[in-house]
């Protein structure tokens, strides 16, 4: 049952009538449904905000949320549905914060018990069940836009290149490789040998938890690619587990070395180049 | 007999990750070998990459199974696209349609106990493999 004009100006009205007792018990059970996890001024603040904005926009005639009556309450809507999203509230607790507007007017109208009121606040009632589900709407876009940024963030966190020695630059790759981090991964390691003018370059794949085909593959192009550009590469981190599957999958790493861990590959490594890795000698007594 | 079978739609990269997810979490469960986890997870992202390029998607079910002697994982790949027309050239090794290695079907099968592939041109294809706790 949708709200009729008369209504809303009674509700207005009503918004305004009672501002103070209504602020004190939306803002009572928001901040029960939020356990302090809010200040009690700063949920003061928001509540009154939106308790002002409910009133104008029904005020200014509005019957729904998407009315151009209601452009000021969608924009508060909005904010505290942001604010919300980013301080890590859940979904109900983002919702809440809007439906408590239902109890607390259910209060007022407590003291008369006619069937006119009972209409009145059913329309009320849906009105702000729109406005609830335009915020839900709002949380729910802000974030996946924040998961958005937090996966790109991660792609970038993910994949360094670490300079180990002189001339021997250094790839730990953690988690799942799917062909978006393969490619930023290929795009750092080729990007850091020329950069630092290494010939060696050390793709440690111990913290990939599978290599499956598509993982060997994005290895091996890499592989290829750096070759392509006079580096040598060998993959380190294959753990028996790993060497098993690679072996009954059939995959080929032909004449690419790999080693077992990282600290094989630079012995390796070194071993190839003017450094030798002695112990050092005590000192004659 | 079999209990706690999962279900799992495949449409998207991330889909890949979650059946493999859920590979490895009943592969520990079902105490199978750490090797023979890696196997299995890797036989699962395999065939559920192959249902998501080839088959346009699909379906994926786990389950443990056990028969008189040991307990099992059976993992079922389900898709309705275009099946395989040739099946022992798909099974061949390095023989791929796609740019891959050529290597997920035929690997797949070496990684499991048991494999079963139903397919027919136009109606989909259906892999069924099944891993065995040692």
């Amino acid at each position: 049952m949708p709200l009729s004009p008369d209504e809303a100006s009674r509700f207005a009205d009503l918004l305004k009538g009672h501002a103070e007792k209504l602020a004190t018990r939306w803002t009572d059970s928001v901040a029960t449904s939020l356990r302090g996890r809010l200040s009690s001024a700063e949920l003061q603040r928001q509540t009154g905000d939106l308790q002002k904005a409910f009133q104008q926009a029904l005020a200014g005639g509005a019957v729904d949320v998407t009315d151009d009556a209601a452009a000021e309450l969608r924009a508060q809507l909005a904010e505290i549905s942001n604010s919300r999203a980013r301080q890590g509230f859940n979904a109900t607790e983002t919702a809440v914060s809007v439906y408590a507007l239902k109890d607390a007017m259910l209060e007022i109208l407590g003291e008369q018990s006619d069937v006119a009121t009972l209409r009145d606040y059913v329309a009320f009632s849906t009105f702000v069940d729109r406005a609830a589900l335009f915020t839900f709407d709002n949380y729910v876009r802000v974030r996946e836009a924040l998961i958005a940024d937090q996966a790109e963030q991660l792609l970038e966190l993910s994949t360094p290149v670490v300079k180990l020695w002189e001339g021997v630059v250094a790839v730990p790759l953690v988690g799942t490789l799917d062909s978006a981090r393969a490619q930023v991964v290929m795009e750092r390691l080729l990007q850091t040998l020329v950069d630092t003018g290494s010939p060696y370059a050390i793709i440690d794949i111990t913290g990939v938890p599978a290599v499956d085909t598509q993982v060997a593959q994005h290895i091996l192009k890499t592989v290829v690619a750096a070759r392509l550009m006079g580096a040598d590469c060998i993959i380190s981190g294959i753990r028996p587990q790993i060497a098993q599957t690679i072996v009954a999958l059939g995959i080929e790493f032909g004449d690419i070395a790999t080693k077992a861990s990282l600290a094989d590959a630079l012995r390796y490594v070194l071993g190839k180049t003017s450094y030798r890795v002695v112990a050092a000698k005590r000192p004659e007594r | 007999m079999n209990d706690e079978s999962q279900r799992i739609p495949v449409s998207t990269d991330q889909d890949v990750v979650r059946v493999r997810q859920l590979v490895r979490t009943v592969a520990v469960a079902v105490k199978l070998s750490l090797v023979d986890q890696t196997k299995l997870v890797t036989a699962a992202s395999e065939l559920a990459r192959n249902t998501l390029v080839y088959g346009m998607g699909g379906m994926v079910e786990v389950s443990r199974v056990h028969n008189d002697r040991r307990g099992g994982i059976r993992i079922v790949f389900a898709d309705q696209g275009p099946g395989i027309v040739d099946l022992d050239l798909a099974l061949t090794d390095g023989y791929t349609t796609g740019g891959g290695l050529g290597l997920g079907l035929s690997g797949a099968r070496r990684l499991v106990d048991e494999f079963e592939i139903e397919t027919e041109p136009g109606k989909g294809t259906t892999v069924t493999v099944v891993k065995w706790c040692r």
